[in-house]
């Protein structure tokens, strides 16, 4: 009987270790498998960059080959003539890009700010919403209604009011044509709003609330708690937001071919039509006829894709540039 | 219940209720504060002594929906009249520190210089101020090579200290203190207890605290909450050896909180 129990308990535990050895065999497995899988999603993404590269760099070959590093700074699209320069599809490309950050980050502050700070819940439920509502939008949407609604109001309104009072500017002179760089990078601007203003809303609720508490506690305004103290607390949070935002900007393209007037002629107004890279692209592409236009626009691309590498590294040199001394090591 | 002559109070609190919404979080809550002694608000968790001090500086107002009846009176003024005291204002006079160290994203120099930047000091008058609040907090031999360094980078008990030297360097006539060691080792605690001590004669102190220890170690008068119910206040020796209420007995005695 004794001697029952004790084997019977015996049993009992080598059953359970064996299923319990079997459970770590499976989930050492387990463990082994979610390795391998994640490894190859991870060296998969480097691949497709490096894909991306190299078949830039390969089909852009000729275009470089035969105009050199002129390629960049020379102004002349001439299809007819083959003579093709990047200059005014670049400059397009930063000035819309920088012009559409330059209304959209403190107006997306300021949105974020009104949501986690200022409104009542039965507004922030609704704004919020809207606002990722905004960033759903295809992006061909907006090109429409730039182009048939915004286009023509900037044109009767905002460019008639900017000349009579900041006329002297050399930026706002012309002919108002309602086509042409502002309005692509007021488009812009409204397209990269939801996705700057929803990561800071983000961000800012993630502030510890005794740090806001600390700060209206030594005597500081709503705006000062925001200004010195919520935003340097996310401030590198803020910078990827605003290097996503820029992103988004660089590479938009039915918007803003939509708008722009495609035009690769460099002007100082920002009322002239004017092209980006994207938009040349677009336009293009279809129409493009012999090896050496091809190999241009193609050329053009990798501009593109390597202007985007270095926002990307000046995003990182940013945050880490405002990061203060030992502040890492916590 | 009036304890203390007027000319000796600081903060008269009358007939005191919060509300959290449509929850009652304090219940008709009387009591002084004497001017510049130390005094400590005991009680188990959830008591409301946070909630207490939390409406002296009318902390609670950046929330919706929270909201303070009855009378405060500072000096005479009852801060809870939004008409003839601005809560900017008050906040200024009546400094805080938090439970857990709450250093701004800046560094250690500028974290002190923060509220007198905001009152407009500049110069010598911010280099001195910022210096004497560091000496006060018993700080200033620990940082003074490394003013420029993160006041992240500090430890937990060096925070919470730069935390009161950041309160101090505003020159408030009150200090709340929100379990300010309640996150720190013992060291750093004896620290902080040292510094409220010395704290008594020029600054008036409320110290919410869940260590019946700390507030027999540090405080002049003892106040019990229990279900945002002010119980019992008195002077710090006579409460813990002499309670007037059963529950007061009961809760400093272990039996429960």
């Amino acid at each position: 009987m004794g001697i029952d129990v004790i084997s019977e308990r015996q049993v009992g535990l080598v059953s359970n270790e064996s299923r319990a050895n079997a459970r770590r065999r499976t989930s050492l497995f387990g463990d082994r498998l979610l390795r391998a899988a994640t490894l190859c999603g991870a060296l998969f993404l480097l691949l497709v960059v490096a894909g991306m590269a190299i078949m830039l760099i390969h089909g852009a070959s000729t275009a470089l080959g035969h105009f050199g590093p002129s390629f960049l700074g020379s102004q002349s699209w001439d299809p007819v003539r083959e003579r093709f320069g990047a200059l005014p599809s670049l400059l397009g490309t930063i000035l819309s890009a920088g012009l559409a950050l330059l209304l959209a980050v403190p107006l997306s502050l300021g949105i974020a700010m009104f949501l986690t700070e200022l409104a009542p819940a039965w507004l922030a439920r609704p704004v919020a919403a809207a606002v990722e509502v905004l960033a759903a939008i295809p992006s061909i949407i907006y090109g429409m209604w730039g182009l048939f609604v915004l286009a023509p109001a900037i044109a009767s309104h905002l460019q008639p009011l900017l000349s009579r009072h900041l006329g002297w500017l050399p930026l706002f002179q012309g002919p108002p044509m309602g086509i042409g760089m502002m309005t692509a990078a007021i488009v812009l601007a409204l397209m990269v709003v939801p996705y700057i203003a929803a990561v800071a809303r983000d961000l800012f609720t993630m502030v510890p609330p005794s740090i806001k508490e600390a700060a209206s506690g030594v005597g500081a305004t709503r705006w000062e708690v925001m200004w010195h103290v919520v935003i340097p607390f996310t401030r590198s949070g803020l910078v990827g937001a605003i290097v996503l935002g820029l992103g988004r900007a660089l590479g938009e393209t039915m918007a803003v071919t939509f708008v722009i007037g495609n035009s690769h002629h460099i002007s100082a107004s920002l009322y002239k039509p004017s092209n980006t890279i994207a938009s040349t692209l677009a336009n293009e592409f279809t129409e493009a006829t012999g090896g050496l236009y091809v190999s241009s626009l193609i050329a053009l691309a990798l501009v593109l894709f390597l202007l985007t590498f270095v926002i990307l590294a000046i995003g990182r040199i940013l945050v880490s540039r405002t990061a203060l001394q030992g502040e890492r090591a916590t | 219940m009036a304890l203390l002559p007027d000319d000796k109070v600081k903060i008269r609190v009358e007939e005191l209720s919060f509300f959290y919404g449509k929850t009652q979080a304090l219940k008709s809550n009387n009591l002084e504060i004497a001017d510049r002694r130390i005094t400590a608000l005991i009680g188990p968790s959830g008591c409301g002594k946070s909630t207490h001090i939390r409406t002296y500086n009318r902390m609670f107002e950046l929330y919706p929906g929270q909201r303070a009846t009855g009378r405060i009176r500072m000096d005479g003024l009852d801060v809870l009249d939004r008409g003839s005291v601005d809560g900017i204002t008050l906040r200024s006079r009546v400094g805080m520190v938090f439970q857990k160290p709450t250093p701004f994203p800046m560094s250690i120099w500028d974290n002190v210089a923060f509220g007198l930047k905001l009152k407009g000091c500049t110069g010598t008058e911010l280099e001195q101020g910022v210096t004497q609040a560091l000496q006060e907090a018993a700080l200033w031999d620990e940082v003074k090579d490394r003013l420029r360094a993160s006041g992240l980078s500090l430890s937990g008990g060096q925070q919470q200290r730069l935390c009161i030297a950041r309160a101090l360097a505003v020159r408030p006539e009150v200090l709340l203190l929100d379990e300010p060691a309640s996150a720190l080792d013992p060291i750093a605690t004896a620290r902080i207890e040292e510094l409220i001590r010395g704290m008594r004669g020029s600054l008036t102190v409320v110290l919410v605290t869940h260590n019946m220890q700390q507030a027999a170690r540090v405080s002049d008068y003892t106040a019990f909450f229990y279900m945002g119910e002010l119980v019992e206040h008195g002077p710090t020796d006579q409460l813990f050896t002499f309670p007037r209420e059963r529950r007061t007995e009961e809760y400093i005695t272990g039996k429960f909180g």
